[in-house]
């Protein structure tokens, strides 16, 4: 960043921001036709399975949640480190969020998008999908509120409302500077009713940033709130491995670190296929290092202590699952994570790995891995050993849940490939911010 | 009334633009509106008391307020609505609907900071598209002056003088650049101290 001249940093950014929404490349439209291939496998796997009904997805009499509700808890999961950057961070004015941050929230709103077809997958009747809803019918039944399930379905639909609007209101700017630049009758029509006539005026920035500065502060407690009651899906069911107070920080930290580790892994090859060097800088990285070498500790504190207080609180059920967890027929699952999740991301406590961009990319992949697992091993393990020995079973998922799950990734990605070319995946308002302002009488950034 | 004009000048840096603000505030034009790429303090700063602060929050409190009303509303009535007792649990069982009034909360008061912004910021008499620049969403800062007929000279000078490198007069380029540097003494008592009103920049890459 440092070769180009101070008064042109400015639209340079503007450069390089309407570069990416150029006419895509052949490269471009080869992985988004591969990603539209799995996306119809998927299409396909969910169609077989509303014709032949859920028996075709690997549900046996004591696991009856499987890998759609992994699914549906991971894809929930990854949603929550976008909030986490856009308002959390903003909050405590973290500048290292400011370049990254809309690529994070992108994220946030295909991921919850993504988790919300889960619920519905899952179903038997997924056209009777509406019936979580609330809405006055002819039996007069209303829903039932107690159920965490229902706490569910206003908390997901929630954050995914706010959450687009939050991810909007950040581009409306940005909208705007591309209304301006932009060649094309309907692309300037599209991107200026977008822009809703923003002209960057004094009166405007005034209600923006507190608008927007509001919005951060609603973002940050629901994005608790969110996977908390996630998470009380299964705390407030007495199966052992799932009846623990611990659940929500657990979920709430497990989210926040598996997000970081999505938003590392979709931000380094953006990074290089858009040669976005000078912005997403290495201190983007070491920001989110650290972050997730906190959160894997919280996360793998919170491995360590279930399994203490399930000896300590002498619940014999209780400690026999985490005994089956650890040695049992998902020994290798439970492993897995523990490596994937405890003690892989230490390796970040050194400088040389988390400037390593490819140990970087590898260590988050890693991650994601390890978290789909943790999921899948508190949803599957305990069900499958609850209270009485005569309904224990096993539990192997499907080809048509493995097509699913392939399918929802490529759903997630088919958005993300839409967003980097369509909208601005660099914040060009916020990261002005963080450049220094043009001067004549020389002077500082004032901050 | 007719007599009304307004003037855009464009700058390319954020001192000259603010102290061209603080120099026209002094001599008495309060009508300005300073159009920039990003959120500036210095700007606001510099603008004071020209404007009242929004009024966004009032439709977050509301809104806020509202959104868990409605909750509460919700939960409680059609509880009572069809009685029926789950889990053992009182009709109305208050600690379940803290977490639909929270979100509802949070789902009413975030929709109406969106609302405040758009009816705050858009629907408020925004600028007419004559009076901008397209690249103020770029790397340009701008102020748009309205001023009476009469005050013509006085606000050109000073625009000028301060830096502008383009005014546009209701919409009309008056000129490209300020060609020749015009040291005149009448600009004198602006508090910002460096500037004199000189030669235009020249690298303009």
């Amino acid at each position: 960043m440092s070769q180009i001249a101070e008064a042109d940093k400015y639209s340079n950014l503007n450069k390089t921001v309407m570069n990416m929404l150029t006419r895509p490349s052949f490269g471009w439209w080869s992985i988004f036709i591969v990603d539209l291939i799995f996306l119809a496998f998927g299409i396909y796997c969910f169609i077989y399975q509303v014709y032949t009904g859920l028996g075709v997805a690997g549900y046996s009499h004591p696991v009856l949640w499987g890998v759609y509700i992994t699914d549906f808890v991971f894809w929930v999961g990854i949603a929550h480190s976008g909030t986490l950057i856009s308002a959390v961070l903003f909050l405590f004015r973290a500048k290292f969020r400011m370049s990254i941050y809309r690529i994070a929230e992108a994220m946030t709103v295909f991921a919850v998008a993504t988790a919300g077809l889960f619920p519905i997958i899952h179903l038997g009747r997924p056209w009777n999908f509406y019936w979580l809803l609330p809405y006055p019918n002819q039996r007069g039944l209303w829903v039932n509120f107690d159920s965490p399930l229902l706490w569910d379905v206003f908390a997901v639909s929630t954050y995914a409302t706010i959450s687009t609007v939050f991810f909007f209101i950040g581009m409306i700017p940005d909208i705007a500077a591309i209304r301006d630049t932009v060649v094309g009758k309907t692309k300037k029509v599209l991107y200026s009713v977008l822009s809703l006539g923003w002209k960057g005026s004094n009166w405007e920035w005034s209600t923006y940033t507190r608008a927007y500065f509001y919005f951060a502060c609603f973002a940050t407690p629901l994005v608790i709130s969110v996977h908390s009651v996630v998470s009380w899906d299964f705390a407030m069911a007495n199966t052992p491995g799932w009846h623990t107070t611990i659940f929500p920080p657990y979920f709430v930290a497990g989210a926040i670190f598996s997000g970081l580790a999505m938003v590392i892994t979709l931000c380094i090859p953006l990074r290089k296929i858009f040669k976005l060097e000078d912005y997403i800088t290495m201190e983007n990285f070491e920001g989110m290092s650290k972050m997730i070498i906190l959160t894997s500790c919280i996360v793998f504190y919170a491995y360590l202590i279930e399994f203490f207080v399930a000896w300590y609180s002498g619940n014999k059920y209780e400690y026999d699952q985490f005994l089956y967890r650890a040695t049992g027929d998902y020994a290798f699952f439970y492993w897995t994570m523990m490596f994937c999740n405890g003690i892989v991301p230490h390796a970040l406590w050194f400088k040389k790995i988390r400037n390593n961009l490819v140990i970087l990319f590898i260590i988050s992949l890693l991650i994601n891995i390890g978290m789909w697992f943790e999921r899948f091993n508190i949803i599957v393990i305990s069900l499958s050993k609850e209270f009485e020995p005569g309904s224990w079973g096993l539990y192997k998922p499907s080809w048509v849940e493995l097509g699913i799950t392939v399918g929802s990734f490529a759903w997630f990605f088919m958005f993300f490939l839409i967003f980097v070319r369509t909208l601005p995946a660099l914040s060009i308002a916020e990261i002005k911010e963080i450049l220094p302002v043009p001067r004549k009488n020389g002077g500082s950034n004032h901050e | 009334m007719s007599e009304n004009k307004k003037i855009l000048a464009i700058y390319s840096y954020m001192d000259l633009l603010i102290d061209t603000i603080k120099e026209l505030r002094s001599k008495g034009f309060e009508d300005i509106r300073a159009f920039s790429p990003v959120p500036s303090h210095e700007i606001e700063d510099a603008l004071d008391k020209g404007y009242e602060p929004s009024k966004v929050k009032y439709f977050t409190l509301c809104g806020a307020i509202l959104g868990a009303c409605v909750g509460a509303a919700f939960t409680v009535l059609t509880s009572l609505d069809w009685p029926i007792v789950t889990s053992a649990k009182p009709i109305v069982s208050v600690p379940p609907y803290m977490i639909i009034i929270f979100e509802c909360m949070i789902l009413i008061g975030g929709l109406s900071t969106f609302l405040g912004l758009i009816i705050n910021s858009r629907l408020r008499k925004n600028v007419d598209p004559i009076h901008y620049d397209d690249r103020f969403s770029n790397d340009k800062f701008g102020i748009l002056v309205t001023f009476d007929n009469a005050d013509f000279e006085q606000v050109e000078h000073i625009l000028r003088d301060f830096g502008s490198e383009e005014l546009k007069l209701d919409g009309e380029i008056l000129k490209e650049k300020v060609v020749e540097p015009e040291p005149l003494e009448e600009a004198t008592e602006e508090p910002p101290t460096q500037e004199k009103p000189t030669e235009e920049k020249e690298s303009d890459s």
